[in-house]
């Protein structure tokens, strides 16, 4: 009387035993739910659009080789931050996510949950010739070959490995292509949501991520 | 009647300070980039990175707290803005000072930081309480040597208002309280470099270590409403600097002088330090400043 099963674990409200690791369909941990459609019409997108690509915030997030060319970017023979590009390490207040070569299929996982955190609108940037056919990991087993079937790319910047100018160049192009209102990946990914889900699960195969990572 | 003037006026003048403060906030970008052999951002790069954040969609939120903090952070800097006398002498310019506001003032310094406190913390991220408990710990250090200098200066003038306190500086820069009250300028002048939070202080939001601190979930409108706070906060502080110690000002031109060059004292310091870590920090504070400030409270008093 009044005493627990023996064997039997208590369980969360969701109905998940307590003290198992915390899993994506937890409804108490993770927001669930998908974000709306986005439409193209913005009002007054022209002076919006200005502002956005003026203000170019970059996630501070590296995945392949290519991340060693991001740091001299801040340093004082390139100097990003003369077109006002910051960066930052936080997904939250991120516009441009940088997917800096090789992308291992543990890493693809971790980069949608940042990718899906950071706020609308937001912009990808694939650098070096791996993210676009696999590059020299062509016949790689763990690493993606097309980075575009997972996850929405603006701008690419091929190379192995692109200069730092190079990259320098690719931001140019993604600023004149936000200000044209052309760069639109962002809304490809939610419109086409179903779509990206289905490739990212054929090659994660632990798949354990909500409905989508708010 | 003229409380309704008072109070158009007063709106305006938080207008000014807001694009004043965006304004400094990109000269002082500019300067460090200089000084690191960089270009740096445009000046007016405050005003656009506001302007983007207002447009960016936000879409998180984790409930009423945190939607408090940005807010209560601006207001506290509006609140220090609007009880100070940010030209002396000339009606518009007086906003609403009154008997004690020197005691209100020093209360909405600690404002913005506790609604930070809170407000992050409802974010649920491991850096914002971090990040939130050194700005704390850091805040009740430096205010040590601040309020032995401005009890110094209360006990030689006599008033808690810092209408009173400016006036008795009138007449020439000989009777500024920064040449006539060396020990307690000097213990609130080391106080403000822990205010700022520019480097060797800049313990909140320290890079490399807890990088954006306490304001890690925020995004989109909150950082665009924290960066306008930030913004009148820092010229807030540098006008009740500038009335406290450099004579107050009689002029719009001479006060945007004054706060511009008291602003440039914390960014001298900024741009030669490497940072702190928060205990050292804390130790800094209650050592030379703090003694500083006891000297000049025995002054007054003696
Ligand atoms: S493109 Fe070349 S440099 Fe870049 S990640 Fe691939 S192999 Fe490395």
């Amino acid at each position: 009387m009044g005493v627990e099963e023996k064997g039997k674990v208590p369980l969360l409200p969701s109905g998940v035993p307590v003290g198992s690791k915390p899993h994506a369909t937890d409804s108490t941990l993770f927001a669930q739910g998908r974000p709306k459609p986005l439409s193209l019409d913005e009002s007054v997108a022209f002076i919006k659009n200005w502002f956005r690509a003026q203000s170019l915030n970059v996630m501070a997030y590296g995945t392949g080789c290519g991340s060693i060319e991001l740091g001299p970017l801040g340093t004082s023979r390139f100097d990003m931050e003369r077109f006002g590009i910051t960066g930052g390490p936080t997904p939250r207040q991120s516009s441009v996510l940088i997917i800096s070569g090789y992308l291992s299929v543990k890493t693809l996982k971790r980069v949608i949950r940042s990718y899906e955190q950071m706020p609308n609108p937001r912009w990808v940037v694939a650098l070096g010739s791996c993210t676009i056919n696999g590059g020299m990991y062509w016949d790689s087993y763990s690493t993606i070959k097309i980075l575009d079937q997972y996850l929405p790319v603006d701008v690419y910047v091929n190379g192995c490995m692109p200069r730092p100018e190079a990259l320098i160049a690719g931001f140019k192009d993604l600023m004149d292509m936000i200000k044209r209102g052309e760069a639109n990946g962002y809304i490809e990914y939610q419109n086409n949501l179903d779509w990206y889900r289905a490739n990212q699960r054929k090659v994660i195969k632990d798949w354990n991520l909500p409905e989508y990572s708010w | 009647m003229e409380l309704l003037l008072q109070i158009l006026w007063s709106s305006i003048g938080v207008l000014i300070a807001v694009a004043y403060g965006l304004l400094t906030g990109g000269i002082v970008r500019k300067l460090f980039a200089r000084i690191q052999g960089r270009v740096g951002p445009p000046v007016y790069q405050g005003f656009i990175d506001l302007g983007k954040n207002f447009f960016v969609r936000d879409n998180i939120s984790h409930g009423p707290m945190f939607y408090f903090g940005p807010a209560l952070r601006t207001a506290g800097g509006v609140g220090i803005f609007l009880f100070i006398p940010a030209i002396v002498g000339w009606a518009p310019g007086e906003n609403f000072s009154f008997a004690g506001d020197l005691l209100l003032v020093m209360y909405f310094m600690f404002f913005g930081s506790l609604g930070m406190a809170l407000g992050g913390s409802a974010g649920g991220h491991p850096h914002t309480p971090i990040g939130a408990g050194r700005g704390l710990s850091q805040m009740t250090a430096f205010e040590v040597p601040f309020i032995l200098a401005v009890i110094a200066l209360v006990a030689d003038t006599g008033s808690f208002s810092v209408h009173d306190l400016t006036l008795a500086q009138a007449g020439g820069f000989l009777e500024w309280n920064l040449l006539t009250h060396p020990f307690a300028a000097a213990a609130a002048f080391i106080a403000m470099l822990g205010m700022n939070g520019y480097a060797p202080f800049n313990v909140v939001g320290a890079p490399n270590e807890i990088p954006v601190g306490p304001m890690t979930e925020y995004q989109g409108g909150f950082i665009a409403t924290l960066g306008t706070g930030r913004a009148i906060f820092a010229i807030a502080k540098m006008i009740l600097f500038m009335d406290l110690f450099l004579g107050g000002a009689t002029s719009i031109l001479e006060a945007f002088i004054k706060v511009f060059v008291i602003y440039m004292w914390s960014v001298a310091v900024a741009a030669v330090f490497p940072r702190y870590r928060v205990d050292q920090s804390m130790r800094f504070f209650l050592g030379w400043p703090a003694l500083i400030g006891v000297v000049a409270v025995l002054l007054a008093l003696f």
